[in-house]
């Protein structure tokens, strides 16, 4: 297993420096550069080009992401276009948020549609099943930039009940209330989308299984229903579920891009969005990064927990 | 030898898009504590659905609708899943006919072992664990200590077999239903698996219903042979009767299909032409009137009844044939009953 671990990693070097080299020189392919965002509308030509020379940004491409690399193996991401902080300063600024904001909501959706999947598999075709079902393909199909307008011209706008986003009060305590309050509105929106996908997979997985041999057996022993469907059922119906939770992780850094983005939600989905339009490459180039090793960790994770979740599967 | 089980003409619907259809129909049988009844009959005869019926383990839409089954002084067939709970695995238990695919994979053999020792038993995790190494060894199983925190996809199929029986048996149940244990095995573990059951049987007196297709399992392991064909049992006698004596049409016709080591080279094996007819439309009469060289014009539109003629054992007989005998039978018992009734008055 730790050698199987080992070349997992050692396989994801190659990787991520495909995509660092892919990501750089599609950022460039964009039309604008930094220096066009940075100084003012009056400046000279003369000037400009004396900015950009001083950045190195007229030099070739090759040349300018080989300094990005040479920095990146010397720990230095660089300092961002636009605000002139480090980058490794705005990252760790807006990881927080975003690991928030996804953790919540993950942990939100999961706990209401794992038992929802489970109980419509249960009682397949009934009036909860459709009704169920009804809703996850709701969750699923609703875009969330309407979905976030939708609630908070609902219970921010009208109901009064939640601010309309940002994460703290401008000018408030920013304690754990505060915070909350800020969270209810995209949580909902989030976990809508999430939960929706997951009562699906468990529903399907759980319908696999219910019919096997093993749990006829597990009934002759005179096991509960309870029993028998949480223990029996659920742990053979775990490898899809696995799959989607694997899937879902690189959101927990990606941050929900079109949500953060309605909701004013200082994560890195907003972070991106800022650095696209002011063409910050440094910072782009960071959370692409970050991004990638995400996906790739989640991706080694689900392996493992492949092999925890069914003791036939082995790696060696 | 007390009565331990008394399945009194159950019958067995499932409820499907088209209606109910009925699997089982009119099926008595009774058994007597340690003793073995093997239930024979074709590929759909309703022998698993019996089975299934007496521990409540039809899907959803299957249910008894009719008769009783007595087990000690409980009626099963209208037993709630409450009480049905406490009875599995405890007083009755099932081995099945496919040892690959009884086995929970994702959980170690201890773990499925314990679970009904700890339930009906109220043993700890310890005791439980010690326990179940016992049974492992007590099932032939080497190694028990490192095999029981195995998975089961490292055992082979007679070694997950005598695991199944292993947690059959665990909770010392009184009556033990084994659905085709040696079907999906090969010959030589069967053989294995028959002397296991034999052994246990004669150490623990727990009765069994043991069904099968083969009538060498029969031979080798009943007391008592219900025939079943097309949902009912059409003759029911001891082990000796059938094989000395047999009466109804459909088991002279499963005799004469038995190969035999002395038969010569080029002979053709016998066997009962037609097939069975579908639960669907099962015939008015007779179930087996398609089918059998004696059919009768009778048999076309009445419904034979199964009846006790005169033999040396208890004999039942589905069949026209024998109406004369069973009124024999009938009078006899009624004049003995009445000189009983005279004696003791």
């Amino acid at each position: 297993m730790l050698q199987y671990i080992i070349r997992r990693i050692l396989i994801a070097i190659p990787v991520l420096f495909g995509v660092t080299v892919l990501n750089f020189f599609i950022i460039n392919l964009a039309p604008g550069n930094p220096v066009d965002m940075m100084v003012n509308p009056s400046a000279t030509p003369e000037q400009l080009a004396a900015t950009k020379h001083a950045l190195g940004l007229d030099q070739p491409v090759w040349a300018q992401y080989w300094n990005w690399l040479v920095q990146l193996l010397h720990g230095n991401l660089g300092f961002s276009y636009s605000t002139r902080e480090p980058v490794t300063q705005i990252l760790m600024a807006h990881v927080g948020p975003t690991v928030l904001l996804m953790g919540i909501s993950l942990i939100v959706g999961y706990l209401i549609a794992i038992p929802l999947g489970i109980i419509c598999a249960r009682k397949q075709n009934s009036w909860i099943d459709y009704l169920v079902t009804g809703f996850s393909f709701f969750g699923i199909s609703i875009p969330h930039f309407f979905l976030g307008l939708g609630v908070i011209y609902v219970f921010a706008s009208k109901l009064l009940w939640f601010p309309t986003g940002s994460m703290n009060t401008l000018g408030g305590d920013g304690s754990f209330i505060d915070t909350f309050n800020h969270l209810v509105l995209p949580v909902l929106v989030l976990a809508t989308g999430i939960g929706g996908n997951m009562v699906r997979y468990v529903r399907s997985s759980m319908l696999d299984v219910l019919g096997k041999d093993y749990l006829r057996t597990a009934k002759a022993k005179g096991l509960s229903q309870f029993l028998i469907t949480n223990k029996h059922a659920l742990r053979n119906s775990l490898i899809p579920i696995i799959t989607v939770i694997g899937i879902d992780i690189p959101l927990l850094i990606g941050g929900a891009i079109v949500t953060e983005q309605v909701f004013q939600w200082p994560g890195l989905g907003l972070l991106t969005i800022q650095s696209i339009t002011s063409r910050d490459y440094s910072t782009l180039m960071a959370i692409n990064l970050l991004a990638a090793c995400t996906v790739l960790f989640a991706n080694l994770l689900t392996d493992i927990l492949y092999a925890v979740a069914d003791p036939r599967i082995r790696y060696d | 030898m007390g009565e331990l089980l008394k399945v009194d003409k159950i019958k067995t619907e499932f409820q499907t898009d088209k209606g109910p259809v009925t699997s089982v129909d009119e099926v008595s049988f009774d058994l007597k504590e340690g003793e073995t009844i093997c239930l024979v009959g074709e590929s759909g005869c309703g022998k698993s659905v019996t089975s299934l019926s007496i521990m409540h383990l039809l899907d959803r839409n299957g249910s008894v609708t009719e008769g009783s089954i007595r087990f000690e002084d409980k009626d099963l067939a209208h037993a709630s899943e409450a009480e049905m709970r406490k009875i599995r695995g405890n007083d009755i238990s099932m081995i099945f006919q496919e040892p690959m695919t009884s086995l929970n994979p994702v959980l170690t053999i201890g773990d499925q072992l314990t679970e009904g020792i700890r339930l009906h038993m109220n043993y700890s995790r310890a005791e439980a664990r010690s326990y179940a190494i016992e049974m492992l060894k007590k099932v032939g199983i080497p190694r028990a200590e490192g095999i029981i925190d195995e998975y089961p996809h490292k055992l082979s199929g007679g070694m997950r077999q005598r695991v199944m029986i292993a947690m059959a048996l665990s909770c010392k149940p009184k009556l033990l239903i084994a659905d085709e244990p040696t079907t999906a095995l090969d010959v030589t573990i069967q053989a294995q698996i028959l002397k296991l059951m034999k052994k246990l049987r004669d150490e623990s007196n727990t009765a069994i219903i043991l069904i099968t297709h083969d009538l060498g399992v029969v031979a080798e392991m009943a007391d008592k042979v219900a025939v079943m064909y097309a949902g009912q049992v059409v003759e029911e006698t001891d082990v000796y009767t059938l094989f000395d004596n047999p009466k109804h049409p459909y088991t002279l016709g499963l005799m004469k299909s038995i190969p035999h080591i002395t038969n010569p080279d080029d002979m053709r094996l016998n066997s009962i032409p037609g097939s069975v007819p579908s639960a669907r439309n099962m015939p008015k009469g007779c179930r087996f009137y398609d089918r059998c060289p004696h059919a009768m014009k009778r048999c076309l539109a009445e419904k034979p009844e199964l009846k006790p003629i005169e033999d040396k054992q208890a004999h039942s007989i589905r069949c026209f044939l024998y109406e004369e005998e069973e009124k024999d039978y009938e009078k006899k018992h009624a004049e003995k009953q009445h000189a009983e009734k005279e004696v003791s008055s």
